[in-house]
């Protein structure tokens, strides 16, 4: 049986998106993450890395609330000063600044342009003009545009895989969120595909602060800043990726990403 | 005997029953038809029935029933579609919901004459609206939820759970996103489903007789006012449909041609049905394609 | 920054939103709710008259065999024996039948003629019960005066028509609940060098019993509450069934013919009501029977 001994959190130095405070999530009476306090910088990629099964995707979810109803979160997510994990906080505003994609591709059963129209008009986005704009704004910014702009009103479902999936990223920043969380969303996806995925993730931080839970240490070390890493429902160590993979200051983490374990 | 001859026997005895059962449907279905099909003709589709000489046809029974299965569509799928949704997307594991769960289980498992019965006692006697259409398709709504609600549950289970997530991680309400991205994908098996329970509903006759009644008012089809007593519209008149029509014409009339009256609406009667049950797949097929867009680039 | 503090403190539409839905949803739970409980209070209330206001015995109603209401006689025998007489007949019918039609179809059968059986099943299902009935009439009632001479309405023609009703709701759920017994099972008789039949028979029709004793209660139910089929073909008299040949009358048929001709309030009618509340409570029991059966499936 494993034990966590050793921890190392880095402080992180430049500006701050959103950082846990002792967060921890139960299932019924189980406990599947504990005391994770950790930074996310911002317009960085961090990735979490971790055993399946090392609560890595639980913690992702509460961080937009996805939990709620599901598990039990304590301890505080703060965003711009604030506790979103709070009962006072509209969790659908708040939904709008923190996108997620998730693991497997699930893109409306509408056409492509609605797929992404679809939450806009929800939320009183009705200007045609502006729709259509977002529409090729969104698909531009995952390179989507140009395979699908003669076909928007083509089922959504009729794309390959990683069309579908840079299709629900589109989808996702056309909300204009300032976080976009990820859960794995390569794991179903072809090599070429995911090497698409990944390069449109270099395109969005830019713009966005991206979080991204991943299976495939490859994609971890070559596509993120930061790493985290996860195990027995604790974050173990967290640090700029080079310095976690090449460097790590916890023996455990050595043991994960030289392959040890896992 | 060797298990190899019992085995071989076991399968020819098995294979007789298939063919028996598909000798039976063939046979129902045909005698209806055969003995249906040559009195059919345009005047006793579109004229009035006798009660006492030969020659009358069956007209306002087929607007009885065809107005009385829109009526009982129309109470009923609202109703179905609010307990569907709780109980696929709202429902928790616990005793309230495997209560209802028992509730609609035994509604669906009650007698349709005990529920005609309750009808009669409930509209036509406490009520006292009488034997009317309203009457009768209040009592099949009855006798309609448990099934209906059935395929609607089953049609919102069988869309995948990643599309509430999607809804809902864009900031969708968990109402909006089970009315304007699930029941979307959900529509095909409850097009089917309804289409299913609209056979049944045409078809139903005990829940009826006591209910909308075995006779019908002088109906003035160029009246299209439905608070007046001769509109076919009317809701408050007495009607006897189709299916009422075969049961009251064999048990109880003394027509000269109940045979030839009865065997011309049964014909009728089942060929609508043929019709729901055929309609029902088709419509389902291809609304599901289109839905899903499953022929790739045509 | 502090517009967005103030957007995510907002009160949200969505909430509003949600709750209009559950509210919705829970409107129409009601409507349910308040409608089996009324169609229980009702058909009892009713059902009762004839032992709390008339003062008739129940021990007279269920074992009695004379039914003449209208001179306080309401021995409901009769119509009880040749009920339960005609379904557990059709059920008998219909069990082997409907096996083998199952085990066709989930044994032997290539998929496309599974499809092509269900949809008959389907077919099935969805004839009318009047259309029974007038068949029963025209067809079985001649060829029962034929077979054993009488009037040929009674049991046999009763027995007959319901069996054809409830072949297809029996063997589609036989078919599910063999359907649902995983292939290993029969793999591995296969294996042990059992033939195909041994495999069927002492393996899946053991594992699926629960499942085609619930299939063959269902079929109960729905003979035993059908009224109109059975009511063209049964003759209508209120004797005690004195063979297979001989009129006579079940629960629901007596209800059909005889409701509309006698006054609510009356004896006569009260007593017709104790007939409707027979048969509320047997649907009670079937549904009671189905739920311990799959309790003891499940445990197993």
């Amino acid at each position: 049986m494993m034990e966590i001994t050793e921890k190392y959190i880095k402080k992180i130095e430049t500006p701050v998106a959103l950082r846990t405070q002792d967060l921890a999530v139960y299932y019924g009476d189980k406990k599947a993450f504990a005391e994770g306090t950790i930074e996310f910088p911002q317009h960085q990629i961090t990735a979490l890395i971790g055993p399946s099964g090392c609560g890595k995707s639980t913690f992702l979810r509460s961080l937009n609330r996805m939990n709620d109803g599901i598990a039990r979160v304590e301890g505080q997510i703060l965003y711009h000063g604030l506790d979103i994990n709070n009962d006072q906080i509209n969790i659908y505003e708040l939904r709008k600044h923190i996108g997620m994609v998730f693991q497997h591709p699930n893109p409306f059963y509408k056409s492509i342009r609605e797929n992404i129209t679809y939450a806009l008009k929800y939320h009183g986005v009705k200007n045609q003009s502006v729709l259509d704009q977002k529409v090729e704004e969104s698909l531009q910014a995952v390179a989507l545009w140009d395979e699908v702009k003669d076909s928007l009103d083509k089922n959504g479902k009729q794309l390959s895989g990683g069309q579908q999936q840079r299709l629900c990223i589109a989808r996702a920043i056309a909300m204009e969120p300032d976080i976009l969380l990820l859960d794995e969303p390569t794991s179903g996806l072809d090599p070429v595909s995911t090497r698409k995925v990944e390069d449109t993730l270099q395109e969005l931080k830019q713009k966005y602060t991206i979080i991204i839970v991943t299976h495939n240490m490859q994609q971890a070390s070559r596509s993120s800043d930061y790493t985290a890493f996860f195990n027995l429902g604790q974050i173990v160590e967290f640090d700029e990726t080079s310095q976690i993979f090449t460097a790590p200051h916890v023996q455990m983490t050595e043991d994960y990403v030289s392959g040890n374990f896992g | 005997m060797n298990p190899k001859k019992t085995s071989r026997i076991a399968k020819h005895v098995i294979y007789g029953s298939v063919g028996l059962l598909v000798i039976l449907l063939l046979f129902l279905i045909g005698y209806i038809l055969i003995t249906g099909l040559p009195g059919m003709s345009w005047h006793f589709l579109t004229s009035v029935s006798q009660s006492f000489e030969a020659g009358g046809g069956i007209r306002d029974q087929i607007f009885n029933s065809v107005y009385i299965l829109i009526l009982t569509t129309l109470i009923s799928f609202p109703i179905a579609l609010g307990v569907g949704i709780y109980l696929a997307e709202y429902a928790k594991d616990n005793w309230f919901t495997s209560l209802l769960r028992t509730i609609i289980e035994l509604l669906s498992s009650l007698p349709s004459i005990v529920v005609g019965l309750f009808g009669y006692l409930l509209f036509v006697i406490k009520f006292q609206i009488g034997f009317s259409i309203i009457s009768g398709a209040i009592t099949l709504t009855f006798f309609n939820l448990p099934l209906l609600t059935r395929s609607i549950e089953d049609a919102f289970r069988a869309v995948p759970l990643d599309q509430r997530q999607a809804g809902v991680a864009l900031g969708i309400s968990k109402w909006k996103t089970i009315m304007g991205i699930v029941f979307p994908c959900a529509l095909p098996k409850i097009l089917t489903g309804v289409i299913l329970s609209a056979g049944r509903i045409f078809g139903e006759a005990a829940a009826l007789i006591f209910t909308a009644g075995q006779s019908n008012s002088v109906i003035n089809y160029a009246n299209w006012n439905p608070f007046s007593p001769t509109s076919p519209l009317n809701i408050f008149r007495p009607a006897e449909t189709l299916a009422v029509h075969i049961w009251k014409v064999n048990t109880e009339s003394i027509l000269p041609d109940a045979h030839q009256v009865s065997s011309g609406s049964a014909a009728v009667l089942i060929i609508v049905i043929l019709i729901f049950n055929f309609g029902a797949r088709w419509l389902g097929n291809v609304v599901y394609r289109k839905l899903t867009a499953t022929d790739k680039e045509r | 920054m502090d517009d967005i503090k103030q957007k995510l403190l907002s009160k949200s539409k969505q909430t509003t939103e949600d709750w209009r839905g559950k509210i919705l949803c829970y409107a129409c739970l009601s409507l349910i709710i308040v409608l089996i409980v009324s169609i229980l209070y009702f058909i009892v209330n009713r059902g009762t008259a004839t032992f709390t206001q008339d003062h008739l015995s129940l021990t007279q109603f269920l074992t009695g065999k004379q039914w003449n209401p209208g001179h306080h006689q309401v021995g409901a025998l009769p119509m009880i024996v040749t009920s339960f007489l005609v379904t557990i007949l059709a059920a008998i019918l219909a069990t082997p039948f409907a096996i083998g039609v199952a085990i066709f179809m989930t044994e032997y059968a290539p998929r496309k003629e599974t499809k092509a059986l269900r949809a008959v099943i389907e077919l099935l299902v969805g004839i009318p019960s009047v259309v029974y009935g007038y068949i029963g009439l025209m067809v079985v009632v001649p060829l029962v005066r034929k077979l054993i001479g009488g009037t040929g309405f009674g049991i046999l023609a009763g027995t007959l028509v319901l069996f054809v009703m409830i072949l297809p709701t029996v063997i589609s759920l036989t078919a599910d609940s063999l359907k649902a017994i995983p292939v290993s099972y029969r793999q591995a008789a296969l294996a042990l060098g059992a033939t195909k039949w041994q495999s069927i028979y002492k393996i899946v029709l053991r594992a699926a019993l629960p499942g085609i004793l619930t299939a063959i209660i269902f079929g109960m139910t729905r003979a035993f509450g059908e009224a109109l089929a059975v009511q063209m073909v049964i003759g209508n008299a209120v004797l005690m069934p004195k063979g297979l040949g001989t009129p006579t009358a079940t629960l629901t048929s007596q209800l059909t013919s005889q409701m509309g001709n006698t006054v609510l309030g009356t004896v006569s009618n009260n007593a017709l009501w104790s007939l409707a509340l027979v048969l509320l409570l047997m649907s009670l029991v079937f549904n009671l029977l189905i739920r311990v059966i799959t309790r003891k499936g499940a445990i197993k």
